[in-house]
């Protein structure tokens, strides 16, 4: 293990930490009237974004979906901007105008979060395509969840993918639920094998495992900018939180035990900190400064975005054409 | 009128396509085809022939028959560097790709606050009149005239819908571009040998007139430069206006015609109810209202589904007849 090593795993902490505190703020932003319409909060899956994007460069891009704070975090954007997006206001990634579902930024390769569940799949093939036209090196990470593989397209864009050997990985976050719906009641057969059907590299891995999630991903980024072709990676993970901050009634749908068991159990941030303190890579100082200073950091973003200006109302009809 | 300088050479509305396709790719390497049966086969109308040869299927690119699914790599090359051009063949099948369209192409520039672009163009094909019934000849262009961040391309003529087709490569919004099929042979036209464009948004007047105007697009334009050729037999002067882009909409140029003659007849493909007639006629009202000598009256293709049977289907369209007979009852000529 070298000290490079060591070094990523705790960025990584802290990035997860990141996700989960904003998000924590985001739901603290909901609940108390703070925040214009609803949000899809990420907690739980975050070594899923985490681990991906640690393997992706800043010019790699990815594309993202309603469920997508996570994904725009961890491939580099601002607590600040982010906040200001969730709450409408004018220095936000998109002006106030995408909202909580709609981040872009291209600065950090960031094609957008798309609230059409498979929506994005296409755009991303298209991305890989450009990059290897272009010939710039760019590899693709599409993420979306496991509902996305009842929508058509998805399977479209693989096929070109393959057939076309585009530098795209199609990340697939299993949080178990399509909404408020099982998976089991929405998908026949296996989600590995819809990919495997056309050929493409699949990987399935435990999406709680940050470390397990950066090893797949980097083994699979790798290949796809060595022009080896599109893979599937399929990540099983958890979300701690409701369909969307209202959703807080869930037993309909799933037991308080099961809930119980994974946050308890199944947090990637705790399993990664526990695994640096039991190896003596970390101790829990390290963690609990890590923990103040990413709890620092939201604090002033969030404080900055409450108090940031609205857009000027001349914003509404600008940027229809470009 | 915007009629070409030289008249030395003709071509039919498919070869002025291909023409502006071919200089376009030329002139950017960016510039790429993807669609169904492109490439050798050179689409089902044979208007793309050829230009797998000059550019090769790197270019030229014969997709899977998955509407979304390439219509969707469009959107995403074109926020990356390239400039695709996406063949739908047929304009029904474009119901198959209104997510990619709709939600993502339209609004990723004003969603991402102006820092994304889709520079894109989507080609697809409208008109009824080849007997291929219902799935293969409807005009559903009012559908993407309906949502705000599209461009939307019409063009009646080879000059037009050459300059057009460069004009909307070289944009950097999504451009759709609807060519009629049943023009790209039985159309022909003078067409310059040396480079031009038609900016999108500034409508033609076809045929100038005095006592009503007609207000026409795509092969309609043709309908209604024929029913003016018949009312001039009978003394009435009839001018013809091309918008040529439905959006953006050369509102003036429509007004303008209308407050000259006080009477309107706004003719289009597409289905009547809530259609593309109705918009130009609420335009034409609000604009033009106090010069009005009568009501802005409409046809459009009747409200049906598009019947196989030759005898149903002519019925569809709005006609020669069916102009001149209310434009003589707009004008109190019976």
């Amino acid at each position: 293990m070298s000290r490079d090593d060591v070094e990523l795993w705790l960025h990584m902490y802290q990035q997860m930490l990141r996700i989960r505190l904003f998000e924590e703020q985001v739901n603290e932003l909901y609940t108390s009237a703070r925040m214009p319409g609803l949000a899809h909060l990420y907690i739980g899956e975050e070594a899923v974004a985490v681990g991906v994007c640690e393997a992706l460069r800043r010019e790699d891009y990815i594309t993202s979906t309603h469920r997508g704070h996570g994904h725009c975090i961890a491939k580099g954007a601002q607590l600040d901007r982010m906040f200001c997006e969730l709450l409408g206001k004018a220095p936000g990634y998109c002006g106030g105008k995408g909202g909580s579902m709609h981040i872009a930024d291209q600065d950090t390769g960031n094609l957008g979060a798309n609230a059409i569940v498979g929506g994005s799949a296409a755009i991303a093939t298209g991305a890989a395509f450009s990059s290897k036209r272009l010939g710039n090196g760019r590899v693709v990470a599409c993420f979306f969840g496991e509902g996305a593989l009842g929508q058509g397209v998805v399977y479209e864009a693989m096929n070109m993918a393959q057939l076309w050997t585009l530098p795209v990985i199609y990340v697939c976050e299993n949080n178990l639920y399509n909404e408020y719906t099982h998976y089991r009641e929405t998908t026949a057969g296996s989600m590995r094998a819809r990919a495997e059907a056309f050929g493409l590299l699949t990987v399935e891995v435990d999406g709680q495992d940050v470390r397990a999630v950066h090893a797949a991903a980097k083994n699979l980024v790798e290949r796809a900018r060595r022009g080896e072709g599109p893979a599937f990676l399929l990540c099983h993970t958890y979300r701690f939180h409701g369909h969307h901050v209202g959703d807080i009634n869930r037993t309909y749908y799933r037991s308080k035990e099961e809930e119980t068991e994974w946050k308890t159990k199944r947090d990637p941030i705790r399993l990664l900190g526990d695994w640096l303190v039991a190896n003596g890579l970390a101790d829990d100082g390290i963690l609990s400064r890590i923990e103040a200073e990413v709890s620092a950091e939201v604090a002033a973003a969030v404080e900055v975005a409450l108090n940031a200006p609205f857009p000027e109302p001349g914003e509404v009809s600008r940027h229809v054409f470009a | 009128m915007s009629s070409p300088e030289t008249t030395a050479r003709e071509l039919t509305f498919g070869e002025a396509i291909r023409e502006a396709l071919a200089e376009e790719l030329r002139r950017d390497p960016r510039v790429f085809m993807i669609g169904e049966d492109i490439a050798e086969a050179g689409t089902t109308f044979k208007v793309l022939t050829g230009l797998v040869e000059e550019f090769g299927p790197e270019r030229i690119i014969d997709s899977p028959i998955s509407e979304p699914g390439f219509t969707g790599l469009g959107v995403g090359a074109a926020m990356t560097g390239l400039r695709p051009v996406v063949d739908i063949m047929f304009g029904d099948f474009s119901t198959l790709i209104m997510d990619q369209i709709v939600n993502q192409a339209a609004k990723i520039h004003y969603m991402s606050g102006g820092k994304l672009k889709v520079p894109m163009v989507l080609r697809t094909t409208m008109g009824a009149g080849r007997r291929s019934a219902a799935q293969h000849s409807q005009s559903l262009h009012a559908w993407f005239s309906h949502i705000p961040g599209l461009k939307v391309v019409v063009p009646s003529t080879p000059y037009d819908a050459k300059g057009l087709m460069k004009s909307a490569i070289r944009d950097d919004n999504p451009v759709i571009v609807l060519e009629d099929k049943m023009m790209y042979r039985t159309v022909k036209g003078p067409v310059p040998a040396e480079e031009y464009l038609v900016p999108l948004g500034v409508a033609d007047v076809k045929r100038v007139g005095s006592d009503l105007t007609l207000v026409a697009t795509s092969s309609m334009v043709h309908v209604a430069l024929e029913a003016a050729a018949q009312l001039a037999e009978i003394g009435l002067s009839a001018e013809v206006v091309d918008p040529r882009t439905l959006v953006p909409l050369d509102k003036d140029t429509l007004i303008n015609s209308a407050k000259k003659t006080g009477r309107v007849i706004v003719i289009d493909e597409g289905y009547e109810q809530y259609g593309v007639t109705a918009e130009l006629a609420s335009v034409i009202a609000d604009g033009a209202f106090y010069y009005l000598d009568a009501p802005v009256k409409r046809l459009g293709a009747m409200n049906v589904p598009i019947p196989f049977s030759p005898v149903l289907e002519d019925l569809t369209i709005p006609s020669v007849p069916q102009v001149v007979e209310l434009a003589k009852t707009l004008c109190g000529k019976r």
